[in-house]
């Protein structure tokens, strides 16, 4: 095959992902049709791309203002869903500039829903049944393929084991995470921790701490950890969700403190978006929802080492 | 100095005053937080095999090195003795530094040597080297298993695996990374 399309190395096993990656696509609006998911379109140029510390956008300009390119379709989905619209899902690009490596591309694949009316928990029923849906569908097995030397096979059967952040740290040996600083125990988290969650099946981290809250509101009974979740599976990280937070106080408090730390590391401020202020003083009812990264879904389902792998064009490419 | 983002493979980076260079990196982000770059090095002088974590931020020193095109003349055991094609200065290549490529060098191979703050570090022979084999057991007849195969001594003085149908006098062509035959050669 030419060099006009990238397939110079091993275009056969290349072409063969991207037609899993197809069957994946179709296999995925399949469940949420089924489910009474509504597929929604949300704008990939923003006038906001949220303000989370370690999230870098992508710049561009409309009409000589200056936009973005989205890095969730987040904001946009809990809108519609203050509008009525129940539940929701896309399959669509975000874009994360300085993110690239064996499991990162700048611009990557999101499957992003939400449902009202119920918190994180149900929305964990969702994710392990969609993985395990796409895994028999596509493999006939349950089963995500091993890795030589890379990772394991998988068993995503539900129910995925759910483990809280304060517990795993245990089971890496490793002491109580609240006591940590937060950059410190980022790294704890990455050496000691995420190599023992997820492994062999797929498994949930939950309960983060409030200072890793992010845009989850923090658990009734505890308010020290946050109804937040990552979904992980050999290895890989797939998935990040919330009980949402809802309240508006509590959610410009949080986008101050991001931007106070944005300055204090000299990083770009980001405008906060106002409509989505608003949209939370109106109302937006309890629910909860993900963004799962479609990149990493295929190199799982696919046994693929990189993110490369299981994309046409990377970044360097594109 | 480099950033984190400059991180690649073959990156040659200065770590507690030795050189090392990056046979793997991964971009890392977990949980939203600080991005970090997951690099595994290899120290230039021992061959020691380390993994390392960088912040975002944190900053990386370059290992200067110089790169001397350099002709093969001789070996007493210790060192091996080369000339700089440029200025005809003579550099003495310790046993160590040469490692296990030292097998493959012949008089008047042009090779580079890598100098690392005044001391010679490594030698970089050619990928691909021709060289006539000067003893081997003769193939058994009647032996025709694909992938059998016999060792071989050629004129550097390396071993070399090579299928049963290679005879002394034949020249080979060898990988000089791996030390593996890859086909016979006409001389």
């Amino acid at each position: 095959m030419s060099d006009i399309v990238r397939f110079q190395g091993d275009g056969a096993a290349l072409l063969r992902r991207l037609r899993d990656r197809a069957r994946v696509t179709e296999l995925l609006r399949a469940f949420f049709r089924d489910r009474g998911f509504l597929e929604v379109e949300t704008p990939i140029v923003v006038s906001s791309p949220g303000v989370e510390v370690h999230l870098a956008a992508l710049e561009t300009s409309v009409s000589r203002r200056r936009m973005y390119l989205t890095t969730s379709p987040e904001f946009h989905m809990k809108r519609l869903i203050a509008a009525g619209a129940g539940a929701i899902f896309q399959a669509t690009r975000a874009f994360r500039d300085g993110e690239a490596g064996g499991r990162h591309n700048p611009e990557f694949g999101m499957v992003e829903w939400y449902r009202t009316g119920v918190d994180y928990g149900a929305i964990m029923d969702d994710c392990e049944a969609l993985l395990a849906h796409l895994a028999r569908g596509l493999l006939g097995s349950s089963v995500a393929p091993e890795v030589p030397g890379l990772r394991p096979a998988v068993d995503l059967s539900p129910p995925w084991p759910r483990v809280t952040f304060r517990e795993a740290f245990a089971r890496a040996g490793e002491g109580d995470p609240a006591a940590l600083a937060t950059d410190d125990r980022t790294l704890v988290l990455a050496e000691r921790v995420e190599p023992l969650v997820g492994t062999t099946r797929g498994e949930f981290l939950i309960e983060y701490p409030a200072d890793a809250a992010s845009l989850g509101r923090l658990k009734p009974s505890d308010p020290t950890v946050a109804e937040r979740f990552e979904a992980y599976a050999g290895g890989l990280e797939l998935a990040n969700g919330f009980s949402e937070l809802t309240d508006a106080d509590a959610y410009v408090a949080r986008c101050e403190a991001d931007l106070a730390e944005r300055r204090r590391l000299g990083l770009p401020g980001y405008p906060v978006d106002a409509r989505y202020v608003s949209m939370l003083r109106e109302g937006l009812p309890p629910c909860a929802g993900v963004a799962l990264g479609l990149d990493r879904v295929v190199m799982l389902l696919t046994g693929a080492a990189s993110i490369r792998d299981v994309m046409a064009f990377p970044i360097d490419l594109a | 100095m480099y950033e984190t983002s400059e991180i690649r493979k073959g990156l040659k980076i200065k770590v507690d005053g030795d050189p090392w260079i990056v046979v793997d990196f991964e971009f890392v982000k977990p949980g939203k937080g600080t991005a970090f770059t997951r690099v595994r090095i290899k120290n230039l002088k021992t061959g020691r095999a380390l993994d390392r974590t960088y912040k975002t931020g944190e900053r990386l020193e370059p290992a200067n090195f110089e790169e001397r095109p350099c002709q093969y003349l001789y070996s007493d055991g210790e060192h091996a003795y080369f000339m700089d094609r440029q200025n005809y200065e003579q550099i003495a290549v310790g046993s160590a530094a040469l490692g296990e490529q030292a097998r493959f060098l012949t008089e008047n191979m042009d090779v580079s040597v890598l100098i690392y703050e005044g001391e010679p570090l490594s030698v970089e022979l050619p990928t691909f080297i021709v060289a006539q084999v000067t003893y081997s057991e003769p193939g058994k007849k009647g032996d025709t298993a694909t992938g059998a195969t016999k060792m071989a001594t050629v004129s550097t003085g390396a071993q070399v695996q090579v299928p049963l149908f290679v005879n002394e006098g034949d020249w080979l062509k060898i990988d000089t990374r791996n030390g593996s035959y890859v086909e016979r050669a006409k001389k």
